[in-house]
């Protein structure tokens, strides 16, 4: 009795999926690399508005992020449908940016204070009240350097 | 009986396990936007002084609370506001100003110096129209300072290379070239067309 027997039929070999996880692994890293983790949950609504005359931003610890814009839908029952500031994880009044500057500034190294700049990334849908409440808070700690955050596209779709 | 060789792991599940990591990756994380246009906030004075200038030299921009834009007093298109704001700055009205291109109208701004554009807007104002406004007056500088870089560059042994380029050259720590020469077109540039632009509180 033979110990092997002969494949006897002419079918076709099945397709090789060895390749697939690499293949996949490949697209895992390239998120994993291209991809930063958000530091803060937005609580609000926040589409940058779009411009094509932008500098980039240079280093990223430098730079300390106000948010605003319209609470997002699952915090629209407790606080309304005006646009509001964000700082850090909260839901903050204009009169907190102070005190959040001073912490930023308070955990850099006091050399690097001159050189910080606040970007804010407000709703495109927004008023320019809250934004110029932001700016006159801001000049009153002295933090002149701002940065209005916002995608590279056309001006024509911020309308 | 013949040797039996170690069974080979079934890898059929790896393609799986790393979907699984990489619709996580998807869905977790959002490229974030570092790019915006840097402005530089007004400091608080204590006793402003008046300053006098000439209503010929300000370029004065009102957005309204619902969003039209007003330049000097008359209703303009967004797409109007680049070239209008040029034309303004490249004035040279008073004839110092030997590398405007102007037309040199006398009712107009005195020299890139002088003309201020002051933009104002209301708090009802949406904020998508305002950073398309500041984006078109950011437009308007680089533009006659892109075209001051193209005249001065080739002489400095620069090259073709226009403001933005310069600038970004300048940041760049792999750029190759001379970089105290391109500090100084930057400077001069800067200095023939200093962005002036005064937001009215």
């Amino acid at each position: 009795m033979p110990k092997f027997k002969k494949k006897t039929g002419g079918e076709l070999p099945a397709i090789s999926t060895a390749s697939l996880p690499d293949i996949v692994f490949m697209l895992l890293f390239f998120f994993m690399v291209a991809t930063v983790m958000r530091e803060n949950t937005l609580k609000i609504e926040n589409s940058l508005p779009s411009a094509d005359q932008v500098e980039k931003l240079g280093k990223k610890d430098l730079i300390m992020y106000i948010y605003a814009g319209k609470p997002s839908r699952n915090y629209a029952q407790q606080y309304g449908k005006e646009a509001r500031i964000q700082l850090n994880d909260k839901f903050a009044e204009v009169s907190d940016i102070a005190a959040f500057v001073a912490a930023e500034r308070a955990s850099k190294r006091e050399e690097l204070v001159p050189f910080l700049i606040t970007a804010l990334k407000v709703d495109k849908k927004a008023g320019m009240g809250i934004v110029s409440d932001i700016k006159q808070e801001l000049r009153k700690v002295n933090a002149l350097k701002i940065n209005y955050t916002t995608r590279q596209g056309d001006v024509t779709n911020n309308f | 009986m013949a040797k039996r060789s170690a069974p080979e792991v079934n890898a059929g599940s790896m393609a799986d396990i790393a979907f699984l990591l990489l619709i996580f990756f998807l869905v977790t994380t959002t490229i974030e936007t570092d790019s915006g246009i840097s402005r530089k906030l007004p400091p608080i004075e204590d006793s402003p002084e008046d300053v006098k200038i000439k209503q010929k030299n300000i370029f004065t921009v009102l957005l309204n609370g619902r969003d039209q834009l007003l330049v000097e007093d008359e209703l303009m298109e967004l797409k109007d506001l680049r070239p209008a704001a040029v034309k303004f700055l490249d004035n040279g009205g008073d004839g110092t100003c030997d590398y405007c291109n102007g037309t040199k109208d006398p009712s107009s701004s005195d020299n890139p110096d002088k003309a201020i554009i002051s933009l104002k807007n209301d708090r009802e104002t949406t904020y998508g129209v305002y950073i398309s406004v500041q984006n078109e007056l950011v437009a308007a500088y680089n533009e006659l300072r892109n075209r001051r870089a193209l005249e001065l560059g080739p002489a400095k042994g620069l090259g073709n290379m226009n403001f933005v380029e310069m600038e970004s050259n300048y940041n760049n720590v792999n750029w190759g070239g001379n970089k105290t020469k391109l500090k100084e077109v930057i400077e001069q540039i800067k200095i023939e067309y200093p962005q002036k632009l005064s937001e009215v509180q």
